[in-house]
């Protein structure tokens, strides 16, 4: 799990660097942060963040692939594939 | 049903609590193209699209007068079933001989031309890629199509270039008897909230690298940018890297409908796959009559681009000098950026009572969730009603320490 604790580093890291408030957040974050309810991101908002994010780890995420993501956890799976899914969340998803 | 838009309805809420509604303003008449009646007062209209001025030009209103005698008041059905009329196809013909290209089509707006165009271009194995800041309607366009989309950053043709990078690494090979993904590049002309312009020169340099299509929508830039008034794609010069052009009549043409133009071999074949072309009625030939004749005095009289340039110039050098933080680029949108959506509605309803109408915008309808006070000239603007403008814009903006006073004033304050 380390691998995933890297990634929610980096997710910090460009949390960080957006406009308070929600910067003050990026310090508390974990896998099961939720990105609508506990980080009070709009919809645009969201968007603005995965577009930093995309940049930070050089890559693509389309919009669609962002209807299942609801926490930090899920957001980090989509930056690094290779991550493992978690038991609790598999079913439903 | 509507019990979801709780958050909605107490930000609206609180908008109202501060003075005067922008929602709510209704012109009870209009005068001329910059000024109308609200509230038994005449107000300076500073916050319009009619860039040209021209929805009061006589000759349009008699070509569509005459043109709603003659057809009737509607057409009763759409393009594809029952609303084809001459009038449509030589409207056609007319923007595709203006824009140098084979084919144009109408849409009975300029949302519905982006809903129809990108639905009708892109599909679920292609990708669309959109400047960060595009119209809602691109956005709802894109998703329609059911194709990948992804949003660049906003006038970053570098960061665009990156995308096409991994998705041309992701992309699968073609199966034997499947059509190839394709990529579409969407940007704007002028950008309808900040004003400011694509860098298209870069961009269309992007797209030849990567072999995709380029689509733009030059709804604040037709008749407004160019030489001859053909938008930024004549600006930049790459007409040839430019595959296809939306555009509306709503705004410099002054009247409503939008279109595609493009030289694709077959694009005629969205007039069958086009759901937002197929399945709405088509423009009213009164419509149709008024937005040829004002396309035809975009073709034949420069002269009120040139006004509409020196307009801005005055707007937004007037605006600067008294201190405000504008967009990037002189363009006859000129955005003002305020603190918070408080300090701007405050703003905003000082200067209707000092009778200037402006446009509020505010998140989330704004890039990078900014709170801006938006204004556009027109060509028909005088230099008197420009300078009145910026004398109240700026004097509020002392009031409410935005900008620093004049000298007098600040030495009166500090006695
Ligand atoms: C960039 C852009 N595209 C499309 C539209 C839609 O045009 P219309 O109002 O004619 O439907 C607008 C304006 O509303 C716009 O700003």
């Amino acid at each position: 799990m380390s691998d995933q604790a890297d990634v929610i580093v980096r997710i910090a890291s460009v949390l960080g660097g957006m406009a308070d408030p929600v910067a003050q957040r990026a310090g508390e974050i974990d896998a099961e942060t939720s990105i609508v309810r506990d980080l009070k991101l709009d919809s645009l908002a969201v968007m603005d963040f995965v577009m930093a994010l995309e940049t930070e780890f050089d890559t693509v995420i389309p919009i669609d692939a962002l209807s299942g993501v609801e926490t930090i956890g899920d957001l980090a799976r989509l930056l690094q594939p290779t991550l493992p899914r978690p038991t609790h969340a598999a079913a439903g998803r | 049903m509507l019990e979801k838009y709780a958050d909605l309805q107490a930000a609206y809420a609180r908008l109202g609590s501060g003075g005067r509604n922008p929602f709510s303003v209704a012109f009870e008449q209009m005068l001329s193209p910059t000024e109308a009646m609200l509230n038994g007062r005449p107000v300076l209209l500073l916050g319009t699209n009619n860039y040209l001025g021209l929805t009061f030009e006589r000759s349009c209103i008699e070509a569509a007068a005459a043109a709603l005698d003659a057809e009737g008041t509607g057409t009763t059905g759409s393009r594809i079933a029952n609303g084809t009329y001459g009038r449509h196809a030589a409207l056609e013909a007319q923007i595709a001989g203006f824009l140098g290209r084979r084919e144009a089509m109408l849409f009975t707006t300029g949302y519905q031309a982006n809903l129809g165009v990108l639905a009708g271009l892109a599909g679920r194995d292609d990708n669309l890629l959109l400047d960060a800041d595009s119209h809602a309607s691109i956005y709802d366009g894109a998703r329609l199509s059911g194709a990948r989309v992804t949003r660049f950053r906003h006038n970053d043709p570098e960061d665009l270039r990156r995308r096409l990078r991994i998705l041309d690494e992701r992309a699968e090979p073609t199966q034997p008897g499947r059509v190839p993904s394709r990529n579409l590049i969407v940007v704007e002309g002028i950008y309808s909230m900040m004003g400011d312009i694509a860098p298209l020169a870069e961009i269309a340099a992007v797209r030849r690298e990567a072999g995709a299509y380029l689509l733009v929508d030059e709804a604040h830039s037709l008749g407004v940018l160019g030489e001859r008034g053909r938008g930024l794609v004549e600006v930049a010069g790459v007409e040839a890297d430019v595959d296809f052009i939306v555009g509306t009549f709503s705004k410099s043409l002054g009247g409503i409908g939008g279109f595609c133009a493009s030289d694709a071999p077959d694009f005629g074949l969205l007039r069958l796959a086009s759901r937002a072309y197929m399945f709405t009625a088509s423009l009213p030939s009164s419509v149709v009559a008024g937005v040829s004749r004002a396309l035809q005095l975009v073709e034949e009289q420069p002269a009120p681009r040139w006004r509409l340039a020196r307009n801005a110039e005055r707007l937004y050098c007037g605006l600067t000098a008294a201190g405000f933080q504008l967009g990037p680029t002189v363009s006859p949108i000129v955005s003002i950026r305020l603190p918070g959506p408080e300090v701007a509605m405050t703003f905003w309803t000082a200067l209707l009572e000092a009778g200037i109408y402006v446009n509020l915008a505010l998140p989330p309808a704004t890039p990078d969730s900014k709170s801006l006070l938006r204004t556009s000239v027109s060509a028909v603007h005088s230099a008197a009603q420009i300078d009145r403008a910026v004398d109240a814009i700026a004097g509020i903006g002392r009031t409410l320490g935005l900008v620093p006073g004049s000298s007098a004033e600040l030495s009166a304050a500090a006695d």
